[in-house]
């Protein structure tokens, strides 16, 4: 077993516990925000550390998953970004904990809260 | 957008044949000269009919100083995703769930589009933050630990370490 092989199977498993980490996140998160939270950091750079680990045991596809990592960290943010603001446009409107709920959501000064949508919800 | 004057458009479409260029050696991982040929004609073809759409900058963005920055911001941004990360892990295994989430706005001095995407995924990347929105130069930011409401506290401790970066390259 070559010291890449080695180096390559480590970041396999970094990367498919972070993955873990992200879909227990899923779960448990209250709300569609605080998953997204978990969702777009865990699998960003789980996918990012599996695909290094993939061009490590195979030294010929390195730059290949090099480009691929680029990808994922240019469209990953993006995405969970454009789920958010659609959710929120929706009427979908983050959980608040603390008791200051007046000023713990900025945003909706740009999307005024519907009050009929909100009891739906 | 504005119109662009002829040596914008050059140096863009520099800028642009380069990085792309860049990415076909990667994708074919090989020096042979017939795939450098089909190569530069294809990525020259692309960048032509892509001047106006896909363009962020013009030829100082491959200046070594900008260059030495972005090479800068990449650890920087590393670090804060590695944070980010067992950040997550922490809030996810303890089983009180810590979190007391809010979203919170502040504003931005970055001017061109480019940099605030850039700035924007960064955020999304770090600890504790995700960008729902960016309207003109506020960034709504829905955080999972709300410790101040105020815009400037606020950009200090999300976005500041960016800023100073992205402001050297843009």
């Amino acid at each position: 077993m070559s010291i890449m092989e080695i180096i390559g199977g480590i970041l396999i498993i970094i990367g498919s516990i972070f993955l873990f980490l992200g879909a227990l996140g899923i779960y448990r998160m209250p709300d569609i925000y605080n998953r997204l939270q978990a969702g777009t950091k865990a699998t960003t750079l789980g996918a990012m550390s599996l695909i290094l680990g993939v061009g490590f045991l195979e030294p010929s596809w390195m730059l290949k998953s090099l480009v691929l990592i680029i990808f994922i960290a240019y469209s990953n943010p993006i995405s969970s970004h454009a789920l958010a603001r659609a959710t929120y446009r929706r009427g979908h409107y983050p959980l608040i904990l603390s008791d200051d709920k007046e000023n713990m959501d900025a945003y909706q000064e740009v999307v005024p809260h519907e009050k009929e949508k909100e009891e739906k919800v | 957008m504005q119109a662009l004057t002829l040596n914008q458009k050059l140096g863009r479409f520099i800028v642009n044949w380069v990085f792309l260029m860049l990415l076909w050696i990667m994708f074919t991982s090989t020096f042979a000269a017939q795939e450098l040929i089909v190569g530069g004609l294809l990525t020259m073809i692309i960048s032509l009919l892509s001047i106006r759409l896909f363009t962020c900058c013009d030829l100082s963005l491959l200046s070594p100083v900008k260059i030495f920055w972005m090479v800068y911001y990449f650890g920087v941004f590393l670090v804060a995703l590695i944070q980010a990360n067992l950040d997550v892990a922490r809030r996810v295994i303890s089983p009180s769930l810590p979190i007391n989430p809010g979203v919170v706005k502040f504003k931005t001095k970055l001017k061109t589009n480019y940099s605030k995407m850039v700035l924007a995924n960064s955020i999304t990347l770090t600890p504790g933050t995700l960008t729902i929105d960016v309207v003109g130069d506020t960034f709504y930011i829905h955080w999972i630990d709300v410790q101040t409401t105020d815009p400037e506290k606020a950009f200090t401790e999300i976005a500041e370490s960016f800023e100073k970066v992205l402001l050297k390259i843009f």
